[in-house]
């Protein structure tokens, strides 16, 4: 799987270090992706790794990845700033050491559970590393004493879900969503993604190649977004052209947010690969 | 890197696909690889060579090998032997990873 992983379609790769690897293979689990990650091509997918907590096997994560040359490492069970400050830390030793150019690893921050959760504004803004944060849902629904319930939109997920990203949005960084476990369940899968596509996030963790074409489906604008938002950028060049003021498209006024937005569409269109003529 | 001296009986890797299972113990004379493959035929060759570069690396220089393998690539065969030697010589934390990074299979 590790070999395949750059052939699927997704954005990026995580390999984890963490809670899918038993105790007892850490050191196994290290070496192996120490070594593929040095000689496997994973062309322009980026390549990210969740680490054990740092006075679990993490100092050893950091300096094995940091060294083989991920590009990102992420951070499990983040609950405060400075548990970002310490692995920020642990990041620039690991560069210096190794030649590697210093801030050059990007990090992402797991937020697992209620601390993290009332904390993540600060957490967002805690290193300059810092790519996104995501939720971790299923440590935090346990932790909030209850369970996920897909299938009733996740309202136990909603306060989670909008302070992850009003603490992204903020400190200008990415949004990024649970995974969804049961790998047979596309029509709940797509649901959940629409939600948080809804909500705001910038996407959504996948555990299995077969989930990536349902997230991205969603993810990727319909034609008639794109049409939309380039006509948008058709009236602005049009108005700015002509000196003119105040735009209006099909009757509608033309402002910053809906140009952004425009701008938004036509970049998730260009990043999902469809053909987009300006 | 230094030398390092087998202590005691240890394994890495599964019998799974794509993988290999490496068991490492002393010797008293060099080293011996007892390889099973089921790409013996076409890989055998550069499997060995993988195992003893690796070997030489690492610093150890007598070494009794068993190793089954179902597929692994060249990356994957260096991790294996480089684990179990640690894992033999009853290093489990605060590896040299500089050392480990000046060399590729």
């Amino acid at each position: 799987m590790i070999r395949d992983a750059a052939i699927y379609g997704a954005d990026a790769v995580m390999f984890d270090l963490e809670d899918s690897v038993s105790l007892k293979e850490k050191d196994t689990s290290r070496f192996l992706l120490f070594n593929a990650i040095k000689t496997l091509d994973f062309g322009d997918l980026e390549t990210v790794v969740r680490i054990n907590s740092l006075d679990m096997g993490g100092i050893d994560d950091i300096n094995a990845m940091v060294r083989a040359g991920i590009k990102v490492i992420r951070l499990p069970k983040t609950e405060t700033a400075q548990d970002v400050v310490e692995a920020d830390e642990a990041i620039t030793a690991a560069e210096k050491q190794c030649g590697r150019e210093l801030g050059s690893t990007r990090m992402m921050a797991a937020i697992e559970g209620p601390t993290g959760v009332l904390n993540a504004p600060a957490i967002a803004l805690a290193s300059k590393r810092l790519i996104g944060i995501a939720l971790g849902a299923e440590d935090y629904v346990t932790s909030m004493k209850t369970r996920r319930f897909p299938e009733k939109n996740g309202e136990e997920l909603f306060f989670a879900r909008s302070m992850i990203l009003h603490a992204a949005r903020s400190a200008g960084i990415a949004a990024l969503d649970t995974v969804f476990s049961d790998i047979n369940d596309m029509d709940t899968l797509r649901k959940e993604a629409e939600l948080i596509k809804q909500l705001g996030f910038d996407g959504k963790s996948v555990i299995n190649p077969r989930q990536i074409p349902v997230v991205n489906a969603v993810f990727t604008p319909t034609q008639k977004e794109i049409d939309n938002a380039l006509a948008v950028k058709a009236a602005i060049a049009e108005a700015e052209s002509k000196g003119s003021g105040v735009i209006a498209l099909n009757g509608k006024m033309i402002d910053k947010p809906i140009v952004d937005r425009a701008e938004r569409v036509l970049m998730l269109a260009k990043a999902a690969g469809l053909a987009v003529e300006e | 890197m230094g030398k390092v001296v087998i202590k005691h009986q240890a394994t890495a890797g599964t019998a799974e696909s794509s993988d290999i299972q490496i068991v490492i113990d002393g010797n008293d004379n060099g080293v011996d690889i007892n390889l099973v493959s089921s790409v013996e035929n076409q890989f055998g060759k550069q499997i060995r060579k993988v195992i003893r570069e690796t070997l030489d690396h690492l610093g150890v220089e007598n070494a009794k090998i068993v190793a089954v393998d179902k597929g692994a690539l060249d990356c994957t065969i260096v991790a294996r032997v480089t684990a179990a030697v640690m894992r033999s010589a009853d290093q489990n934390k605060d590896y040299d990873w500089e050392a480990l990074d000046t060399w590729n299979a």
